[in-house]
């Protein structure tokens, strides 16, 4: 995808080691006073120009939030938060909409270029009136929604997707242009008060993008959208909504980077996915926050609810995430089986090296006649990581012959860090079958030594074993992505061996 | 507390103080400030409610909500008890009974805990977490006997049984036994526990085990839990594991309307052994839980837990288990496997199994399954000519046979044998198998 594509020759030269993409860039950028209240929801609401019911909405989350506290259970620890030390709203100052690159503010470009994204479609992400409405030579083309702090600053591909009945705007775009589906959807798979970050999500989310795909339409490009936390201070809570209706099929790429800090940053997202009957959403993420520095100063907190519900007859959901960066990841993106024989997938792989902490997993919710899930997690601690997998399969009495398959595998790369395992199985079927199985193992002596033995350094050689653990998730990558990952594996764990 | 309750923990908190200057070991300093301690965490705790992580799936409401009373002191003997093959110690509702037990002649000590009381500081509690497991809280607050059971180093001690009977009473007794059982470098002991009642009586048995098993020595403790229909059983057993010492435990749980069956292991000398098996019967109205946890806090230990469980009927089952892997604990070999088999569409199974590893030059594995009976395995025995309720026994035992096999001491397999044809004999003129 575009925020790692051709990143890692271009962007390691940007940076001599470390994190690659902890650059900060200098743009004139509007904020919301710091604080959070009822006022500032109204701020937000009122910047995008949203309708009424849109705010009471907001409103009533922020009344839940209140009430709310923050969960405690993950394996994770961090000094408190206080949330009235962030903004809540930052963008960029757009002046009138530039006519040819060499009006589009040249920070704004160069943060473009050292991420790696090529020129052609770095004209679309500054927003230039019809440049790039052909995909670059040689590539795949992939349309991308770029949010660069708070809100949303290009879409590209829009003209040729609408070709196809494909709605792919920014959920702010959403609101204004497609209000029913986004009142229908929204908040359909996690409510307002589901959890504590969902609920601050639902308060102040400022953007994120909106997928809507017709009936029967296959959608011809790979979907993307970029992230990045830019502002000091700030926290992002984008929220995305992807609607496969009937027999359609997407495939959607998510990444994120963020400049080097020591404060913490808060990045709380919610993600919605809606599969009606035989439609496949492929939702791929390439999670690669500021992870903080050797000695567990600064990096993300990514607190993030992921959801998707498969409510029609044999629609199917798939989740692949690589994570590898973050202080802190809390995320449990999840499939809520309703149609019969729908279709639920998890694919990841987490890494932590050096004081990060990783508590993620799945939930795979079997309701409907004959659903299947499947879940496979690898995961890499390194340095003095701890890295957690927590999942839940849950099978309804009425979810005849359900099947669940899970594989958990925990690698271990030093003797300070900790990897743990905490499935909750709860079946109520008596035909539903599952299945799962854990490992935990190190690097065996006698691998490194044969990579070693034909000449690999120790560090290509522990990159290429944990490329081969990985391989069963990392092949569910679209190409391009798979590709980029697999780097990206190697250089997280930059520093752990030797 | 009011004046009506009499329920829950206030019932059992307002027993406590009621009794605390007539309760064992009253005027022994230490004694009272074990009790006082526990009291002080059972007091913070009550019972668990399923907020609690380790009891998100067993409810204690209804053991909570309900009026127990304390056992009678002198009990009418029409006890049927079945012949001893070896030498025993009986406890009918939580009383040691010299008179039933035979423990004469021993090459040990196996004795009363009421009696061994005073000397025994700096054992008793040794183990025990109040502060962390409600129920052994209750049982630190207000145990009144149990069994002690000291085999010196270098001993053989053979097989030692250890029969807990409750008694048909109006009075619905809780009753909260301590047992110690230490084995000196070297030595060795098999314990066959048993615990029945009668089949209406309302109870509460909450015993608890401390066990420590110094360099060497090997215990094998195999328990069958075969309490009465309406009896609550909640046990906690803790073990202590030294270097090149071996605990091997089974437990059959199969009786009772609610039982929890709880291990805490602890492997803490070089090369240290745990095996942990189980089979869980649970039929109609019944609830069954086996929570173990494992900490391998030395170098190249290993265990292996084999738990399976069988469901009829309306029924729960549950197993939690988590092996914790210690920094120091490098050459780890921690494997456990669970298994769950549902014949009844009513029935429900939870399981948690959990690894917690900070060592890296280990092998840990956890594998769990749940399902029914396999139909093509159903169909060969039929086209055989096996009618439908054996060929499903014939299928359930083979489930079984991993777990039992596992056991490695010869008295403890055969006890358990009979323990899981009663089960199976009951459910089906309960219909259970039919059903399915």
């Amino acid at each position: 995808m575009p925020a790692v594509t051709e990143t890692l020759e271009t962007v390691q030269s940007v940076t001599d080691s470390g994190y690659k993409w902890g650059f900060e860039t200098d743009i004139e950028m509007e904020f919301a006073p710091k604080g959070l209240n009822e006022d500032i929801v109204r701020f937000i609401s009122r910047k995008k120009n949203e309708p009424a019911w849109l705010l009471e909405w907001r409103l009533k989350a922020f009344a839940i939030w209140q009430k709310m506290e923050e969960p405690r259970w993950a394996a994770v620890s961090f000094p408190p938060i206080d949330y009235q030390d962030s903004h809540y709203y930052a963008a960029p100052v757009q002046k009138a909409k530039p006519k040819s690159l060499d009006e589009v503010d040249p920070e704004l470009l160069k943060t473009y270029a050292k991420l790696g994204i090529p020129l052609k479609e770095q004209a679309i992400l500054a927003g230039v009136e019809g440049a790039g409405e052909t995909p670059a030579e040689g590539r795949m083309p992939v349309a991308v929604d770029a949010v660069f702090d708070s809100v949303s600053v290009a879409t590209s591909y829009k003209e040729r997707l609408a070709k196809e009945g494909i709605i792919f705007c920014s959920i702010s775009e959403a609101v204004q242009e497609h209000p029913e589906l986004v009142r229908q959807y929204l908040g359909s798979v996690v409510p307002q008060g589901d959890n504590f970050y969902a609920a601050l999500n639902s308060a102040v989310f400022t953007d994120g993008s909106f997928v809507y795909i017709p009936k029967g339409v296959r959608c011809p490009m790979e979907l993307s959208t970029y992230f990045r936390i830019n502002a000091k201070s700030t926290g992002q809570f984008e929220r995305t909504l992807i609607i496969a209706d009937e027999k359609s099929y997407v495939s959607y790429l998510e990444g994120c980077t963020a400049p080097m800090r020591d404060e913490n940053q808060l990045h709380a997202a919610v993600v919605e996915l809606v599969a009606l009957d035989d439609a496949t959403i492929k939702y791929s993420t390439v999670q690669n926050w500021y992870p903080g520095d050797s000695e567990g100063r600064g990096g993300i907190y990514n607190f993030v609810t992921k959801r998707g519900a498969c409510r029609g007859a044999r629609s199917k959901i798939s989740w692949t995430q690589v994570e590898t960066g973050s202080a802190i990841t809390w995320k449990y993106p999840s499939c809520i089986l309703q149609g019969d024989d729908s279709v639920g997938e998890f694919y990841s792989v987490a890494i932590t090296n050096n004081r990060q902490q990783a508590d993620t997993g799945t939930k795979m919710f079997h309701i409907g006649r004959n659903t299947r899930s499947t879940i496979v997690s690898k995961g890499i601690s390194a340095g003095k990581g701890q890295n957690t997998y927590r999942g839940l399969v849950k099978i309804s009495p009425k979810a005849h012959g359900a099947r669940n398959f899970t594989q958990c595998d925990s690698l271990l790369i030093g003797d300070q860090c900790g990897a743990h395992t905490v499935p909750y199985i709860e079946n109520r079927c008596m035909t539903a079958k599952v299945e799962h199985e854990a490992t935990t193992s190190r690097i065996a002596e006698d691998q490194l030594f044969y990579c070693r033995q034909r000449g690999l350094n120790e560090e290509e050689a522990v990159g290429m074993i944990v490329n081969g653990f990985a391989r069963e998730v990392l092949k569910e990558l679209p190409m391009e992505f798979a590709v980029e990952a697999q780097k990206l594996l190697q250089i997280s764990l930059e520093g752990s061996v030797g | 507390m009011t004046a009506v309750a009499a329920t829950g923990s206030a019932a059992f908190l307002g027993r406590y103080e009621g009794l605390r200057t007539r309760l064992p070991g009253a005027r022994v300093a230490w004694v009272e400030a074990l009790r006082e301690r526990a009291a002080e965490a059972f007091r913070q705790s009550g019972f668990p409610t399923r907020r609690v992580e380790a009891w998100k799936y067993t409810d204690l409401a209804g053991v909570a909500g309900a009026v127990f009373g304390e056992p009678l002191t002198s009990v009418e003997d029409r006890l049927e008890i079945p012949a001893a093959m070896h030498p025993r110690a009986v406890f009918v509702d939580g009383r040691f009974r010299p008179d039933l037990s035979t423990l004469a002649g021993l090459g040990f000590t196996a004795e009363s805990l009421a009696d061994a009381l005073p000397r025994l500081e700096g054992w008793l509690g040794s183990l025990a977490r109040p502060a962390s497991e409600p129920m052994a809280a209750l049982n630190g607050m207000l145990f009144e006997d149990g069994l002690v059971v000291h085999v010196p180093a270098g001993v053989a001690g053979g097989v030692l049984e250890l029969l807990s009977i409750a008694t048909e009473s109006e009075r619905a007794p809780a009753y909260h036994p301590r047992h110690l059982v230490r084995l000196g470098a070297g030595a060795s002991l098999t314990i066959v526990e048993s615990a029945t009642g009668p089949s209406g009586a309302r109870y509460l048995h909450n015993p608890v085990f401390e066990i420590e098993v110094a360099e060497g020595a090997r215990l094998n403790h195999g328990r069958l839990q075969l309490e009465g229909h309406e009896g609550v059983f909640l046990s906690t057993v803790y073990a202590r594991v030294g270097a090149g010492a071996a605990y091997d435990n089974f437990t059959l749980n199969a009786g009772a309307r609610l039982a929890r069956n709880e291990i805490h292991v602890a492997l803490t000398g070089l090369k240290a052994e745990a095996h942990m098996n189980g089979v869980q019967l649970v039929g109609d109205g019944q609830h069954a839980d086996t929570t173990t946890s494992l900490d391998h806090a030395a170098p190249d230990c290993a265990s292996r837990q084999t738990y399976k469980t069988v469901l009829a009927g309306r029924s729960r089952g549950v197993f939690q288990g988590k092996i914790h892997v210690h920094q120091v604990a490098q050459k780890t070999d921690g494997y456990q496997m669970n298994q769950a088999l549902l014949l009844s569409p009513e029935a429900e199974i939870d399981s948690k199994p959990q690894l917690e590893i900070y060592a890296d030059d280990v092998k840990c594995s956890h594998g769990a399954t749940v399902g029914e009976l396999d139909a093509d395995h159903l169909f060969f025995l039929r086209a055989r000519g096996i009618p439908e309720a054996q060929a499903k026994a014939i299928l359930v035992e083979a489930f079984l046979t991993e777990a039992v096999e596992a056991v490695a001491d010869e008295t403890i397999r055969t006890a358990l044998t009979r323990g899981v044809a009663g089960w199976w004999g009951r459910q089906g003129v309960a219909g259970g198998l039919e059903e399915a």
